[in-house]
């Protein structure tokens, strides 16, 4: 019964490794700034109330129920966690908990965990607070307001994330861009409604036993303009770009292979060696059977030398027993 | 019940269960990336690889069937890279006409997509074996000394102290609901009100979560206070690392990086 995760947890293997680079180039430096801006706020208290909570929002990703034809929708938590703990918060919590679900779970991979800490946790929360932000100014702060902005914020940034992976994808060269943006956002503007109607479901359930919780949290918070800014910006950019991108894939690609996201066919440094200097093993038919040969010689050799450490190992105790 | 079965971790004695976590989590990682950079179609570094990490498979004693089971956890997302076989220019292997379209899988597409494949399966048995063969606190550690936030790693150790509790915490919840919203297992029954009340029932049931974990946390900082927390951490360090495991480290990486260049050079 391990929580069925999203389409969203990229696993290794799928990115290339400039863009997966690239990626934990831009995530890293946000963490950290949202560590130092939880350590100033909340001292040592914030070791305890991120970790539970991080384990509560895994937690709460295993509560799922029954659309229809035996899909299930269940909680993601981006917006949830935003709403009701602010943007900074949200972030260091979501990064845990994908971190967590990539390191022991497999959920997502190790050399990925960068960009799928960047869509989950920072896209993700970010829009999910510009929005929320956004609607709940809007409707002056209204309990209809909370619900509305908290749908919306869960929808956006469930949304957004998706189109972002795809951009990721296509930017790889794994999926080419007018499938994977639109499949990666098609799929996502349901498993969003579902994500929406549950986040509306805690918002009004919390509003009616901890309205304090509530009230605190929504409130603007200091420096919170620079996330509401830059979720506007990511939002705007994978909305503009995914179109884009998916219309004219050929130029993602060709952008890709300029910025070196999308490894050249011919690389002009290996090149230089001729192909001719070893002969037989250039061979790739010849050099992929002697690759197997020796790969289960290996294998061979260590099972081997396991089953008769362990035989031995048995023996001795047997003696022991008699 | 309790979810124990959550953690990962299978204690065994074997080399795998014995090497070192701080060697064990950067071979891992090194494995991963070499996985990642090599070409597609480069077949024999596959073949290679394989056998490299079977063989560490075999000699964690975790069970070989295990991990490969494990490991088709991530292949569902395979479907990602499909399109792949049909988009990436090259001879067609044969053309199948459907509707108004013709499929024509090409043989440059089909070589890319089981290339991304067998990374995708290549890096997800690593990452098994280093989740299955390292107990948390010593990933924790190992995590630490790689340069990991001290902040980011305590959050970690906590959040996996707490993950039991709240998963159970989770379980209860649902149990409750199936309880008293007609669930029922035969087929076609219907359980429960709409879609829209079975999701705010959802919903209900995470903010409750959310707040029992928030007064929760609360009750556990008082506790840590009350038992001398400072903000700080503290572990047992690990025994420093033997020669011979530092051997294996530069051994390991220094055919992953021959591995590399080979397949570059010439199976590229």
């Amino acid at each position: 019964m391990l929580p069925i995760h999203f389409a969203m947890h990229l696993p290794d293997g799928f990115l290339s490794v400039q863009v997966s680079i690239f990626m934990w180039l831009a995530t890293v430096p946000v963490i950290g700034y949202a560590l130092k801006r939880l350590n100033a706020d909340l001292g040592e208290r914030q070791v305890p109330m991120m970790g539970v909570l991080a384990a509560a929002i895994f937690a709460g990703q295993m509560l799922n129920f029954a659309i229809a034809g035996g899909t299930s929708g269940h909680l993601i938590g981006a917006a949830m966690a935003t709403i009701l703990l602010g943007p900074w918060a949200a972030m260091l919590v979501l990064t845990c908990v994908i971190s967590i679900q990539a390191l022991l779970f497999q959920d997502g991979g190790l050399l990925v965990l960068g960009t799928n800490i960047f869509n989950m946790a920072i896209v993700g929360v970010a829009v999910a607070y510009m929005v929320f932000r956004t609607v709940h100014r809007l409707t002056g702060e209204r309990s209809w307001g909370l619900y509305a902005g908290g749908f919306l914020a869960a929808w956006t940034s469930v949304e957004v994330a998706a189109l972002g992976t795809g951009l990721e994808l296509s930017l790889s060269g794994t999926s080419p861009a007018n499938i994977a943006i639109p499949a990666m956002g098609g799929i996502h503007v349901l498993i969003g409604i579902g994500e929406g109607l549950i986040t509306i479901g805690a918002l009004v359930f919390l509003n009616a036993t901890r309205r304090d919780l509530i009230k605190t949290n929504t409130a603007a918070q200091p420096k919170g303009n620079w996330v509401w800014v830059a979720g506007l910006i990511l939002a705007l950019l994978l909305a503009v770009a995914s179109p884009l991108a998916s219309k004219h894939p050929d130029g993602l690609i060709s952008v890709a292979q300029h910025y070196g996201f999308l490894s050249n066919e011919k690389n002009p440094l290996f090149s230089l060696i001729p192909h001719y200097v070893f002969p037989g093993i250039g061979d790739k038919t010849l050099a992929t059977i002697l690759a197997a040969i020796l790969g289960t010689l290996i294998v061979f050799g260590v099972t081997l030398g396991v089953a008769y450490t362990r035989r031995r190992r048995s023996g001795s105790d047997d003696q022991q027993q008699v | 019940m309790h979810v124990h079965f959550l953690d990962p971790f299978r204690p065994r004695n074997s080399l795998i269960h014995r090497f070192d976590p701080r060697l064990k989590l950067v071979l891992t990682v090194a494995f991963i990336l070499t996985s990642t950079l090599i070409p597609s179609g480069a077949w024999p570094a596959y073949i290679l690889l394989f056998a490299l990490i079977f063989s560490t498979e075999v000699l964690s004693a975790l069970g070989v069937g295990y991990v490969l089971r494990r490991s088709m956890l991530a292949l569902p997302f395979v479907l990602a890279a499909i399109p792949l076989v049909l988009t990436v220019p090259g001879k067609a292997l044969f053309s199948l006409p459907v509707g108004p379209w013709s499929i024509s899988p090409t043989l440059p597409g089909l070589e890319r997509f089981i290339s991304i494949t067998l990374k995708s399966w290549l890096s997800v048995q690593a990452a098994i074996v280093l989740a299955a063969s390292t107990p948390f606190p010593d990933l924790l550690v190992a995590m630490r000394s790689v340069g990991v936030p001290r902040l980011l790693v305590s959050i970690f150790g906590l959040m996996w102290r707490y993950l039991f509790v709240l998963v159970d915490e989770s379980i209860r919840l649902m149990r409750a609901r199936a309880s008293r919203s007609g669930h029922s297992d035969r087929p076609g029954t219907r359980s429960g009100g709409g879609l829209v009340w079975r999701a705010r029932v959802t919903g209900s049931m995470a903010g409750s979560l959310f707040l029992r974990a928030f007064e929760r946390s609360d009750r556990i900082y008082m506790a840590m206070v009350s038992r001398g927390y400072d903000g700080e951490a503290r572990n047992l360090p690990l025994p420093a690392i033997r020669p011979a495991q530092y051997a294996i480290l530069a051994g390991s990486v220094s055919l992953l990086i021959v591995m590399i260049m080979a397949s570059y050079l010439l199976w590229g």
